[in-house]
């Protein structure tokens, strides 16, 4: 039996398990990919800290996040999470993380919109990917124990108190019980809701919020989805916030700026959807940074837009859209990550820890997810557990699944589903529109008993996880939807053309309970 | 457009087999997708981040090792998996050996050192560790195929990283690790070089790292082979 039993692999992942091992537990991670592949290394911008307080303050960091949250974030969290940035920063560099620097030898810092000061630390444009694979030697050299391609299937709660996880190998397609007093859910956001226009992975599927809730836990916020305002149209392939943190220009079909690019991404982000609807052009012009600092700190930029859109930013604007981006709501949790559920934690952008509120300022989730992430293990529990779940149920579902005759291609159904919530539950949504998703998605779930896999090997079966996946974004996408309806007003990320106005009587959390598989939606203050 | 991609299920055959599909989509992962959603859902292949950095996607198209978000297919184009890795199921295959390497030559930082680092210091690494572990340059290499126990280039430049490195203490241990089935095992063909998506150039690392060894007072295995074979040619 395992002390701790981690279920992802990107950032957040690993850094608990690196933090675990060294406070002596001993350490179990369980994804459904290998870890060097997970959404983490995506993250291109970087990551926010105070490096040198004669520079910039706490105060001035705790104050630009509560800000870009609109209100509804804990502030004596956000003062933690603030706090924590330095160490955090110091703990990657010791690991091997290579910084960019500046003249004088220092982490090199760069400035994102929303915030007064350059707070941003960096890799080129690649941080994302060289803290993950930094991370991961670090879980070589650690001798930490992974299981690759095993896919979370449940969690064992028994008397209010979770006690297992329930996995599936997919390649063996062998179906395991992991018992342990500690077990931290790190399984990423739910931007795939949106799955045709989204930045994220294709494996950013809500796994974990939508087990999380069917065990009852709480989770909070879920109607907060970030925009991004630079996307590669068509692909979806974000251009960094770096690209107009470094003086890039936002540009309408006639060429003219249309807004300050240092806005909080919700106030750019619509400003772009708004002509992108109107089926006009927006361009990001980055052709006066020249190319020197360009292809010094641009340099994935500069690729992607060749590879993807066969644009060179030297020389060409770069036409750009909007998609989902990061998921603001999540499994809410405590200021020790611990979820409603005892033994059960949640870190990274699959939680709530009441620090983005309505909006995350760039460089802001990098740095939650590994501040917070290392701070979980200072609450776990030393008892060890017992679990008495039988695991047979879950066998015998997938056998049934392997004999089952399918009428309709969840595939399409999850296209169908990511196109009627950009259309009518995106950026600007009314509750008109909300309520027709949630009739689609109503026969949706309807439709699911003719719903199921057509692979019939019984090894490496993706077809099958595909199904589980779709079903928790299914489960997700009504419970977003429901949260979006239940607050009207306009704040952050959410606005609805309804109410376009911010609602004091709704300065508080959004929380989702499961009552008898019904969701009950309520509001909370922030304390 | 047609499309052919080699196929394997050990349940359905022990052997693999070649199969054509007819395809929409020019950009190969989304070919990949239709294949599996038209026509086949048990049609196996990884991928992620659609986006060229989370490495997840590699295979070979007509012999070369790509990314599949990244290129693009014409007429009559051959996908199959990576080359050196075991075959799980079609395009699926077993990348444990990738953890094993790294543990193999230290490939991490071993011990902090609080030296200064200069920003051109950081300059030196930069491209190295802009490795998206997408296993192509393993692929790709005629050592890894006929010698299971080569390091391979994926590892090695991640040693020769992490030795450059000014934050690292213990950059000669790690030379000590990869002299055996390591930089002097690699022919420096440059397949690895030739194929690697981010433009890393494994085989001039692997050149760096002979000669850090030399000068660190190894000796060049291969001139004593060489020597031998003109006088024993069966001699290995
Ligand atoms: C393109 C892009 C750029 C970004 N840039 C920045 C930036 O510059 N700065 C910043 O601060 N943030 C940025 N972000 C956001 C940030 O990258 C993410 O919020 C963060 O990396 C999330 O890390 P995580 O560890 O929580 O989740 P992830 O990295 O998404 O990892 C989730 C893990 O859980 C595993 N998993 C999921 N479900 C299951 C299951 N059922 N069973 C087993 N395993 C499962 C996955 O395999 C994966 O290993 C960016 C995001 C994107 C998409
Ligand atoms: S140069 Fe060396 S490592 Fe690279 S492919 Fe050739 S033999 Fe392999
Ligand atoms: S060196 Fe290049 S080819 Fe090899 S794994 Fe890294 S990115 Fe891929
Ligand atoms: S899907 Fe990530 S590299 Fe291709």
């Amino acid at each position: 039996m395992y002390d701790v039993v981690v279920i992802g692999s990107g950032a957040a992942g690993l850094t608990a398990a690196l933090e675990a091992k060294e406070q002596g537990f001993s350490v179990l991670v369980i994804s459904k990919n290998y870890p060097t592949f997970s959404q983490s290394c995506q993250a291109q911008g970087g990551i926010n800290a105070i490096l040198d307080e004669s520079n910039d303050s706490i105060d001035d960091f705790v104050s630009d996040t509560f800000i870009a949250s609109r209100k509804i974030s804990n502030k004596k969290r956000i003062r933690k999470f603030c706090e924590l940035s330095k160490d955090s920063i110091l703990w990657l560099n010791k690991l091997g993380v290579p910084f960019t620097r500046d003249e004088n030898n220092n982490i090199a810092q760069r400035r994102f919109g929303g915030t007064s000061k350059k707070r941003t630390c960096y890799s080129s444009d690649y941080t994302g990917l060289k803290i993950i694979n930094t991370l991961y030697d670090t879980c070589v050299k650690n001798d930490i124990e992974f299981l690759h391609e095993e896919f979370l299937l449940d969690i064992a709660v028994e008397n209010g108190v979770a006690n297992a996880v329930i996995t599936l190998n997919i390649n063996k397609m062998k179906v395991s019980k992991y018992p342990t007093s500690n077990i931290i859910l790190a399984t990423g956001g739910y931007s795939n809701i949106f799955s045709l226009n989204t930045t994220n992975s294709y494996l950013t599927t809500a796994d974990g919020l939508a087990i999380a809730y069917k065990n009852k836990a709480k989770l909070s916020n879920l109607e907060f989805v970030q925009f991004h305002p630079t996307v590669l149209k068509e692909t979806n392939i974000l251009i960094s916030e770096s690209a107009r943190g470094e003086g890039g220009y936002l540009l309408d079909k006639n060429s003219n700026r249309f807004i300050d690019e240092l806005k909080t991404r919700d106030e750019v982000a619509r400003e772009v959807y708004k002509r992108v609807v109107k089926g006009e052009e927006v361009f990001l012009d980055l052709r006066h940074l020249g190319e020197e600092k360009i292809d010094e700190l641009l340099p994935q930029e500069r690729t992607i837009a060749l590879n993807f859109a066969n644009t060179d930013i030297l020389n060409e604007p770069l036409s750009i859209g909007v998609a989902a981006h990061y998921t603001m709501g999540g499994i809410l949790v405590d200021e020790n990550m611990q979820t409603t559920i005892k033994n059960l934690y949640a870190i990274g952008e699959c939680a709530q820890a009441s620090i983005h509120g309505a909006n995350r300022l760039g460089g802001n989730s990098l740095l939650e997810v590994i501040g917070l992430s290392r701070e979980v293990v200072k609450s776990f529990n030393k008892d060890k557990i017992v679990c008495n779940i039988d695991i047979k149920k879950y066998q015998k579902e997938i056998d049934e699944l392997m004999h089952k005759e399918i009428k309709v291609d969840f595939y399409k159904v999850k296209e169908q589903l990511s196109q009627i919530l950009f259309e009518k539950a995106s950026i600007i949504k009314s509750n008109s529109s909300l309520n027709e998703v949630l009739e689609f998605i109503n026969e949706q779930k309807n439709n699911l008993k003719y719903m199921g896999i057509e692979d019939k090997s019984t090894y490496y079966n993706r077809n099958l996880v595909d199904f589980y996946e779709f079903k928790n974004l299914l489960l997700i996408s009504e419970l977003y939807i429901k949260s979006a309806i239940s607050r009207n007003e306009s704040r952050g990320s959410h606005y609805k053309l309804d109410y376009e106005y911010e609602d004091e009587s709704f300065e508080k959390e959004t929380i989702i309970e499961n009552q008898d598989n019904d969701a009950f939606i309520y509001f909370e203050e922030i304390k | 457009m047609k499309i052919k991609i080699k196929r394997f299920n050990k349940q359905k055959s022990q052997d693999f087999y070649i199969e054509e599909f007819d395809i929409l989509n020019t950009n190969t992962l989304k070919a990949l997708l239709e294949v599996k959603q038209n026509y086949d859902k048990s049609f196996s292949f990884r991928y992620g981040c659609k986006s060229a950095v989370c490495g997840s996607c590699a295979i070979r198209v007509n012999g070369v090792e790509k990314l599949a978000c990244k290129v693009k297919l014409k007429e009559n184009d051959l996908i199959e998996p990576l080359n050196n890795f075991e075959v799980i199921k079609d395009l699926v295959v077993n990348l444990d050996k990738n953890e094993h390497f790294i543990k193999k030559s230290n490939a991490f930082l071993e011990e902090f050192s609080s030296n200064v680092v200069t920003k051109n210091d950081g300059k030196l690494i930069d491209l190295q560790s802009n490795c998206i572990s997408c296993q192509s340059c393993f692929s790709s290499c005629p050592v890894s195929s006929i010698n299971s126990d080569f390091i391979g280039p994926t590892s090695l430049t991640k040693v020769f990283r992490y030795i450059e490195d000014k934050k690292e203490s213990l950059s000669k241990n790690k030379l000590d690790l990869i002299q055996k089935n390591g930089i002097w095992d690699c022919t420096l063909c440059g397949n690895c070089t030739m194929v690697c998506p981010q433009g890393i150039d494994s085989r001039s690392d692997i050149l760096k790292l002979r000669m850090k060894s030399l000068q660190n007072g190894y000796t060049d295995p291969t001139i004593q082979t060489s020597f031998n074979m003109e006088f024993n040619p069966n001699g290995f």
